[in-house]
C-alpha cells in the first residue's frame, strides 16, 4: 500500500508549523483541530502552495518536495486535486468549461476519470451549460469538487469544502464525498474542525495542536484514547463505534444496531436493515455502576464492561476519564468521588449506562 | 461656424494614441501584475512613480524627456547610434514620451482589476494543472477584462488630449509631431476660431462616444469574483 510521508518546518511571524505525516495513503484522512492550528497551512504545503524552507512529501515512489536535495514541483505539476473553502469557480466559464478546465490539461493517458462518470455522481447534468455565479453554494462546491476529480489527482485534498455551506447544503454535498472514496478511490486528505463531519466520513484522523501533529492513526483508535482532553473540546471526547443497523421497532419509535459488543438502542433512525452506521457515544453520556442495578432504570443501553484504564487524576478538576471495554473500547467521563466510591481499578467487571448515542443530527435529521 | 481643417493632425493622433496603447498594454501589464501580487518593500516606491506623471506638470515631464531623448540623452544617444536618427522631435520619440506620461492611466486600473481577482483563482487554475502563463492567459485574463478595456480606452483618450509633453519634445512639425491639441492651438494662435472649433468640437465629440462605449460595455461585463 502506498504511503503519505511529509515533514514540514515552516515559521509565520505569529505561527509555526512543524508537522510529520506518515499515513496509508488510503481512504479519507482527516485533519482535525481547532482553528488556527495550522490545518490549512499543513494541507498548502501538501499541495505546494506554501514552500516550507524545511520540508519533504512523498506519495508512494513519487517525491514532490525534497529541500535536501532543492527538489520542488509546483502544484501545477503535481497530480493533486484541491478544493477549498470556498469554490472559486472561474467566472468566465460555465460549469462545462469549469470541469472541462484542468480536463483539457492532463494528458490522455492518465485520464482515468471520465466527464460522464463525475457528472453523474455529483448529479449535475442538468447545470452543465449555466454560469456558475446562477448556482446555489452546495452546487458550486459539487462543480469545484468535479473539476478537481476530472483531473484524475492521485491525491485529492479538501480545505474545509463544506464550511461555507448551511446545513441544508452540507446534506446535499456530504453524500457525494462518501461515494468519492468508493467510486473512484483516490486517498483524500479532508481538513475540518467539525467532528461530526469526521466522525462520518473519516479512516484515519491527524489531530493537529499548535502547529504539531499530536496524535494520527485509525480514528477508533484515536477516538479511544484517554489522554485527548487537551485536543478535543469536551462535549467531543468519546468512542466511536462501527454498526450495523438490526432492527427498527416500530412500536417505541427504536433502532436497534447491532456492534460487535452487543446492540444499542436509538431513537428511530432513516435507515435499512444492515446499513453501516458509525455513532460516536460522548464520554459525558457515560456512567459506571459497580453491579447491574436491582431497580428498573430508564436508560435502555447498559452493558457490560471492563474497566481498562483509569485517566489522568487531576486534584483541581473533579473530573477523570475512564476508559472501559464493552467489546470494543469505550470512554467515560465520572467524578473523582465517584471513583473513590466505586473503587475502581482496572480488569475490574462493571456496568456502563449509555445515556445517550450520538449520530451527527446535523447530518442526518 | 465650422471651417475647413487639414487631416494631417488627427491622424498622426490616433496613430499615435494607438502606438501608445500597445506599448503600454504590453509594459503596463507585467508592471501592474508584480504590483498586484508583489509582497516587496519596493512596491510603494513603484507605486508613487507610476502614479508621478499625474501629479506632475506636463512640462516639467516633457522638460526631463526633452533631455533624455536629446541626441546626447540616455535614450536618445543610443537610439541615434542605432538608427542614425534623433528621438526628439519625430514620431518615435513621442510615443516614448506618450508612453511615460499615459503609464498610470493604464497601470492603474490592470493593478485594480487583477488585484481584485486576487490569488484565489489563480491558486485554483494551478491546482487544476495550468501553468502560470497558461492562467495569466485563460484565468486572470479574461477576468480582467474589464480593467483591460478601461486601460486601453484610459490611455487612448488620455494620449489624445496630451499636449505640453507632445510640444516640448515634439516639437511642432507638420507630419511628424504635429497633432491634433497642437494643431488646434496653432488655429487659436492665428485667430482662425472656425477651424479651432471643428478640431475641438471633433475631439470633444469623440471623447464622449468612446467614454460612453466604455462604461455601456463595463456594464455588459457582470462580471463577478465567485
Amino acid at each position: 500500500m502506498s504511503h503519505l510521508s511529509a515533514s514540514f518546518d515552516l515559521t509565520f511571524p505569529s505561527f509555526h508549523l512543524q508537522a510529520n505525516l506518515d499515513v496509508p495513503a488510503q481512504g479519507i484522512i482527516a485533519i482535525f483541530g481547532p482553528s488556527g492550528c495550522g490545518k490549512t497551512t499543513l494541507l498548502r504545503c501538501l499541495a505546494g502552495l506554501e514552500r516550507a524552507p524545511i520540508g519533504s512529501m512523498l506519495l508512494g515512489k513519487h517525491c514532490w518536495q525534497d529541500e535536501k536535495q532543492k527538489i520542488f514541483v509546483p502544484l501545477s505539476q503535481r497530480p493533486i486535486g484541491y478544493v477549498f473553502q470556498e469554490p472559486r469557480l472561474f467566472p468566465h466559464l460555465t460549469v462545462k468549461g469549469n470541469l472541462q478546465y484542468g480536463w483539457k490539461r492532463i494528458g490522455e493517458s492518465v485520464r482515468r476519470i471520465t466527464f460522464d462518470q463525475v457528472v453523474e455522481v455529483l448529479g449535475i447534468t442538468h447545470l452543465l451549460e449555466r454560469r456558475p455565479s446562477l448556482l446555489s453554494g452546495g452546487e458550486q462546491q459539487r462543480i469545484a469538487i468535479g473539476r478537481a476529480l476530472l483531473t484524475s489527482p492521485r491525491l485529492l485534498l479538501m480545505d474545509e469544502p463544506l464550511s461555507s455551506l448551511d446545513l441544508q447544503r452540507k446534506r446535499e454535498v456530504l453524500p457525494f464525498i462518501q461515494k468519492l472514496e468508493s467510486e473512484f478511490h483516490i486517498p483524500i486528505i479532508y481538513v475540518s474542525h467539525d467532528l461530526h463531519e469526521i466522525v462520518e466520513l473519516a479512516k484515519t484522523v491527524v489531530l493537529l495542536k499548535e502547529g504539531k501533529v499530536a496524535e494520527v492513526g485509525p480514528i477508533e483508535e484515536v477516538f479511544s484514547q484517554l489522554n485527548l482532553r487537551q485536543l478535543i473540546p469536551d462535549n467531543h471526547l468519546g468512542a466511536l463505534i462501527d454498526t450495523i443497523v438490526a432492527e427498527q421497532d416500530q412500536e417505541f419509535g427504536l433502532t436497534k444496531l447491532a456492534f460487535s459488543g452487543g446492540h444499542l438502542h436509538v431513537p428511530h433512525q432513516h435507515r435499512a436493515i444492515g446499513e453501516r452506521l458509525r455513532v460516536q457515544i460522548l464520554a459525558k453520556d457515560v456512567s459506571i455502576i459497580s453491579s447491574p442495578p436491582s431497580f428498573q432504570t430508564s436508560v435502555l443501553n447498559l452493558l457490560e464492561a471492563t474497566v481498562v484504564e483509569i485517566g489522568e487524576v487531576n486534584i483541581e478538576h473533579p473530573f477523570v476519564d475512564i476508559k472501559l471495554d464493552i467489546g470494543c473500547p469505550l470512554l467515560a467521563t465520572i467524578t473523582r468521588k465517584s471513583l473513590a466510591t466505586l473503587n475502581l481499578h482496572p480488569g475490574q467487571r462493571v456496568h456502563a449506562q449509555i445515556k445517550a448515542v450520538a449520530l451527527s443530527p446535523e447530518i442526518h435529521q | 461656424m465650422i471651417g475647413i481643417v487639414e487631416l494631417g493632425p488627427l491622424w498622426l493622433t490616433l496613430q499615435l494614441a494607438s502606438a501608445t496603447v500597445v506599448v503600454l498594454l504590453i509594459l503596463g501589464t507585467p508592471i501592474a501584475w508584480w504590483l498586484a501580487f508583489t509582497s516587496s518593500r519596493l512596491r510603494t516606491i513603484v507605486e508613487a512613480i507610476v502614479a508621478l506623471p499625474i501629479v506632475l506638470p506636463p512640462t516639467v515631464l516633457g522638460f526631463y524627456l526633452l533631455i533624455a531623448l536629446g541626441p546626447h540623452g540616455f535614450l536618445g544617444g543610443p537610439w541615434k547610434d542605432l538608427t542614425g536618427s534623433a528621438l526628439s522631435f519625430s514620431f518615435s520619440g513621442l510615443v516614448i514620451a506618450s508612453t511615460f506620461y499615459s503609464l498610470p492611466f493604464v497601470v492603474q486600473p490592470l493593478h485594480g482589476a487583477f488585484e481584485a481577482i486576487g490569488r484565489k483563482p489563480l491558486e485554483a487554475a494551478w491546482a487544476l494543472r495550468a501553468s502560470k502563463l497558461d492562467t495569466f492567459l485563460s484565468v486572470a485574463s479574461p477576468m480582467a477584462i474589464r480593467g483591460y478595456l478601461t486601460a486601453i480606452v484610459l490611455g487612448f483618450a488620455h494620449t489624445l488630449g496630451e499636449f505640453g509633453v507632445v510640444l516640448m519634445v515634439g516639437g511642432n512639425i507638420p507630419g511628424q509631431t504635429k497633432v491634433l491639441s497642437i494643431a488646434i492651438y496653432d488655429h487659436v494662435e492665428v485667430l482662425e476660431y472656425a477651424q479651432a472649433h471643428t478640431l475641438s468640437a471633433g475631439l470633444l465629440l469623440f471623447s464622449f462616444i468612446v467614454l460612453l462605449g466604455v462604461y455601456t460595455a463595463n456594464r455588459r461585463f457582470p462580471l463577478h469574483a465567485t
